[in-house]
């Protein structure tokens, strides 16, 4: 029963908001594309959807228009480029790499390289090992075994 | 490096960070820092192409007019349907009284419910348009109403509010912005 739900669970796609077919466009190669470029978009109403995903107002006017950029030749690219014209970089779910972003690209390779480093600091104090033992100690060591 | 200071490096990264988080959460609150703000893209540029018709009969206006009128024009879009469009409109009845012309644009908006908005609340409008279809407000970068954008003289655009002119935002930012064009 469990693994029936968790086949069913996996077998799931994810709801879009799209429920109107007159969305649509009638070319479904034209429509696939224009979905993958609107997944990509940032909807401005909620933020954290994507215009396909988004019930909001704006989403719907902006997946429209998507699709007439898409119907009317656009390649995906210039699709999206019509809508970061409007609303910037923001509007793109994966932001681009550039002088804004550079730190949130980077900060992966920086939490790795952090982690390197600490790791190979701690490592190198181990390989020294401890100090050898003064006159002193020695001779304690000495008189304590015996040896 | 010795142990103390590796000991205390966790606490110096916390404060850090605290200080960081302090300082955003208290901006917020001020109303200076908002991190659901679109920037806008217009700011520098001229205003896109458009002609939008009238709201009730009345002529409406394009990119021409704005180019044309010679001084600071404030562009506001608007709805009756928007709430904090309410919350604003004391502020543009001031502004318009000062002097400041304000160009409104009813977005997606039924006409006669504009017009009753208008004729309720005070018209602090010189020139009125509507754009029901809402493809005009995307062209500009519009996300929500209300949205108002200043205009100079020379047609490029200099300011964008998202959200209501407050009267706060209206004394430290608009204001300034407009003495400092004439």
């Amino acid at each position: 029963m469990i693994r029936l739900l968790a086949v069913l669970l996996l077998l799931a796609t994810p709801a879009h908001a799209i429920s109107d077919p007159a969305e649509m466009l009638p070319n479904p190669v034209q429509e696939q594309r224009a979905e993958a470029v609107g997944r990509q978009l940032r909807c401005l109403v909620c933020q954290n959807e994507s215009i396909e995903d988004s019930n909001a107002e704006l989403a719907r006017d902006l997946r429209r228009l998507v699709r007439v950029q898409i119907s009317g030749g656009a390649t995906d690219e210039a699709a999206t480029a019509w809508v970061v014209a409007r609303y910037g970089d923001f509007v793109r779910l994966r932001p681009p790499f550039n002088a804004e972003t550079a730190l949130l690209w980077g900060s992966p390779v920086l939490a790795v390289g952090l982690g390197l480093g600490a790791v190979a600091l701690s490592r190198r104090r181990r390989v020294a090992g401890p100090a050898p033992l003064s006159e002193a100690e020695a001779a304690r060591l000495h008189e304590l075994t015996g040896r | 490096m010795n142990r103390r200071a590796l000991l205390l490096a966790p606490f110096a990264a916390t404060v850090v960070a605290g200080a960081g988080f302090w300082t955003v959460l208290g901006r917020m609150k001020q109303g200076t820092f908002d991190p659901h703000e679109v920037p806008s893209q217009l700011i520098g540029k001229r205003v896109p192409g458009f002609t939008l018709p009238g709201l009730t009969g009345a002529e409406g206006f394009g990119s021409a007019d704005i180019a044309a009128a010679g001084r600071p024009v404030l562009v506001n879009f608007f709805a009756s349907w928007c709430v904090p469009c309410v919350i604003e409109h004391p502020e543009l009845m001031a502004l318009s009284r000062a002097g400041l012309p304000i160009w409104g644009v009813a977005y997606k908006d039924a006409p006669d419910a504009a017009q009753t908005f208008i004729t309720k609340h005070g018209d602090p409008y010189a020139r009125l348009a509507q754009d029901r279809p809402g493809q005009v407000a995307i062209d500009w970068g519009v996300y929500g109403v209300p949205e108002s954008y200043l205009i100079d003289a020379g047609g490029t655009v200099r300011w964008r509010q998202a959200g209501p002119i407050t009267h706060d935002v209206a004394e430290t930012q608009l204001r300034p912005l407009l003495r400092s064009l004439s």
